[in-house]
């Protein structure tokens, strides 16, 4: 540690004229005397960082922070035994503390977190949660084909699971013009980007709430995502009744790759926290559900991104490109994230452990 | 505020919320849970300010619009106008999901309606609050506030039935889940390795043993000087110093004067009237100094009782 106390002294003065060190009656008044000019350097510092004037400190003071900081740790220990001012007490357990947030919990720019994450954080956090990937997955392919298998069923049951907002011409008995005509290629982009931004704010909302509904061990989002799933099973029977099964895929599959993929990650993500707290292994239950979280999270952040992706692949190529061009985007996108997810990650890890 | 004078309930509550964290340094920092209602208060600031800023922001955005409707007469939605409509759908997005995620990120750990109230997250282990956790505590949101308010106005109405009754049953757990455990971690900490701690900020209050009598012991109003002997020091212990502490930093007359009189009545001294402040300056410093150097030699006397 260095001693910078001649830079002290005159920076104490320039604050605040203190007391007469030697008029103080008590020896513990000294003391706090010939170390407040520090104490309140700190405080100073420690209010700048607090406003997010980084950039604004000198380097000296960077550089001092954390001498300050083991200044002030080191009175706070000195004058509880020594010291019955409870008001320098207070002052000196707050500054502790707060100087405390600021050396120990150094924050990493917004930047660098999210080189990080989409360098190999966010694909290892997909990786860990494999086992739920799995799950949502099996239970995606059941709720599509238990949709199928009901309103193949009963055509009933079609107007039951389909929300209303896509019963306009799509119903069952429509001829294969009218089903032909809604996945028909728009001829302009009129309108398009504020389809798309709908629809990543609506399809984020559900994502979220599927993740967090996980919480309550899982049971509520596979509920969700089984829903989800027999929509679109009865949706695939209506189009491959009148023979459109191809054409209805391609129309899906462009953006649908990517989304289905992030709401299976969401709903895989909300999975896993209930199954850490169910399963907490050897750790606390506390801390097996903050693990989980945090790489729910994670996962969540991503599953945005993704929808992002979605949104603008549903509102442009969806309704502007023809079938075949569809199916290619669609197959790339699901491809790409694949790769991203689950090779690209890996390398990194073995790098990491090398 | 004081809290010896607060109801012994009062302070029992308090003790409950204090937690100990060691630095690495060694040093044993005592930490305070934030209060369940300090919390609902930042909430609702902060749902305040949100809504003061998304409104007005809808009402500015409907007003460019306005604009933007006459110059380009009726031709369907103009390209500016569906501009504007992508921004005010994102915006809504971002704004109730962003703005807790982004303030926490911050420096400080708060949003501006913690920061207010004097509270911040931290997280639970002691080290770095990271993106990560800020994230996964934001993200639960919807199901401990908005969604368990939804069904409380639902499932009384008697529509939805009994799935209405247990749906709201098991919100609620969500909602109360800060009333049932002793940190008050809601869900959202619970998942993400966090909880809300008070963030005190204090002033380093003057040195009251260079002041006045305290320092040399004589009164500057009329001379006389206030000197104690070993026994009338020793009726009074630590408690009782950073009370007199308190009552002087306070500087209120009528609280002055009534302690005054009591210390006068303790030790047998004959209460005089006029120069109540100087005695108990004298009286403080010298106190102080008693159980100051009685600490360095290990003795410690906690309150007068002991």
């Amino acid at each position: 540690m260095k001693a910078p106390t001649l830079s002290m002294f005159t920076r104490k003065a320039e604050i605040e004229a203190t007391p007469d060190i030697e008029a103080a009656a008590l020896r513990s008044d000294r003391f706090r005397l010939q170390r407040e000019g520090e104490w309140r350097r700190l405080e100073d510092i420690l209010t700048r960082l607090e406003k997010g004037k980084l950039r604004k400190l000198s380097d000296e003071d960077v550089l001092e922070l954390p001498a300050l900081y083991r200044m002030a740790a080191s009175s706070l220990a000195v004058a509880r035994e020594t010291s019955l001012d409870s008001a320098t007490l207070t002052y000196l357990e707050s500054l502790v503390q707060r100087a405390w947030f600021q050396v120990y919990g150094p924050r990493q720019g917004l930047t660098a977190w999210l080189r990080q994450f989409l360098g190999g954080n966010l694909s290892r956090a997909i990786q860990e949660i494999w086992l739920d990937i799995c799950v949502a997955l099996f239970v995606m392919v059941m709720g599509t084909i238990a949709g199928w298998l009901l309103v193949a069923r009963d055509v009933e049951w079609y107007y039951s699971l389909v929300p209303t907002q896509f019963t306009d011409s799509r119903v069952p008995g429509a001829s294969r013009e009218i089903l032909m005509e809604s996945l028909k290629v728009e001829q302009s982009a009129n309108g398009l980007s504020a389809f798309a931004a709908q629809l990543f704010t609506n399809n984020a909302g559900v994502s979220i709430l599927a993740f967090a509904l996980g919480f309550a061990f899982g049971i509520p989002s596979l509920l969700l995502l089984i829903h989800n799933m027999a929509v679109l099973g009865a949706m695939l029977w209506l189009f491959s009744s009148q023979d459109l099964t191809w054409e209805f895929a391609a129309w899906l599959s462009v953006h649908g790759t990517t989304e289905l993929f992030a709401i299976l990650l969401a709903g895989a993500a909300g999975m896993h926290i209930g199954r850490k707290m169910a399963f907490p292994g050897h750790k606390s239950i506390l801390a097996a559900a903050a693990e989980g979280g945090q790489r729910g999270a994670q996962v969540m952040v991503g599953v945005v991104l993704m929808l992002v992706f979605a949104a603008l692949l549903e509102a442009f190529p969806r309704q502007l490109a023809g079938q075949e061009a569809r199916a290619i985007i669609g197959i790339f996108m699901l491809l790409f994230w694949l790769v991203y997810f689950f090779v690209y990650g890996r390398n990194r890890k073995v790098e990491d452990t090398a | 505020m004081s809290s010896a004078s607060l109801p012994a309930q009062i302070r029992d509550r308090r003790a409950r919320r204090q937690r100990t964290m060691v630095t690495p340094e060694g040093v044993a920092l005592p930490l305070s849970i934030g209060s369940r209602g300090a919390r609902a208060g930042a909430l609702i600031l902060d749902l305040l300010i949100l809504s003061i800023a998304t409104i007005s922001l809808t009402l500015a955005l409907f007003g460019t619009a306005l604009g933007t409707r006459i110059e380009e007469g009726l031709e369907g939605m103009p390209g500016s106008l569906e501009f504007l409509f992508v921004i005010w759908s994102l915006m809504w997005f971002f704004a109730w999901n962003g703005y807790f995620m982004f303030f926490e990120m911050g420096p400080r750990g708060a949003t501006p309606g913690k920061r207010i109230v004097g509270l911040r997250v931290a997280s639970r282990d002691g080290g770095r609050l990271t993106p990560e956790a800020i994230v996964a505590r934001n993200l639960l949101r919807d199901v401990e506030l908005f969604l368990p308010l939804v069904m409380l106005l639902v499932a009384p109405s008697g529509d939805s039935g009994a799935a209405g009754w247990a749906a709201m049953l098991w919100f609620l757990v969500f909602l109360l889940f800060p009333f049932f455990n002793k940190d008050s971690m809601r869900a959202g900490d619970l998942i993400a390795g966090t909880w809300v701690l008070d963030a005190p900020k204090q002033k380093l209050a003057a040195t009251l043993s260079t002041e006045g009598a305290a320092a040399d012991g004589s009164s500057s109003v009329t001379g006389a000087a206030y000197k104690f002997g070993d026994d009338e020091l020793s009726i009074y212990g630590e408690h009782e110093l950073q009370t007199l502490e308190r009552v002087l930093r306070d500087g209120r007359q009528e609280a002055i004067e009534a302690v005054a009189e009591t210390i006068c009545r303790k030790i047998g001294w004959e209460a005089g009237s006029g120069d109540e402040r100087a005695f108990l300056e004298a009286f403080y410093a010298q106190l102080r100094a008693k159980l100051e150097s009685d600490m360095r030699f290990g003795k410690r006397k906690a309150d007068k009782f002991s």
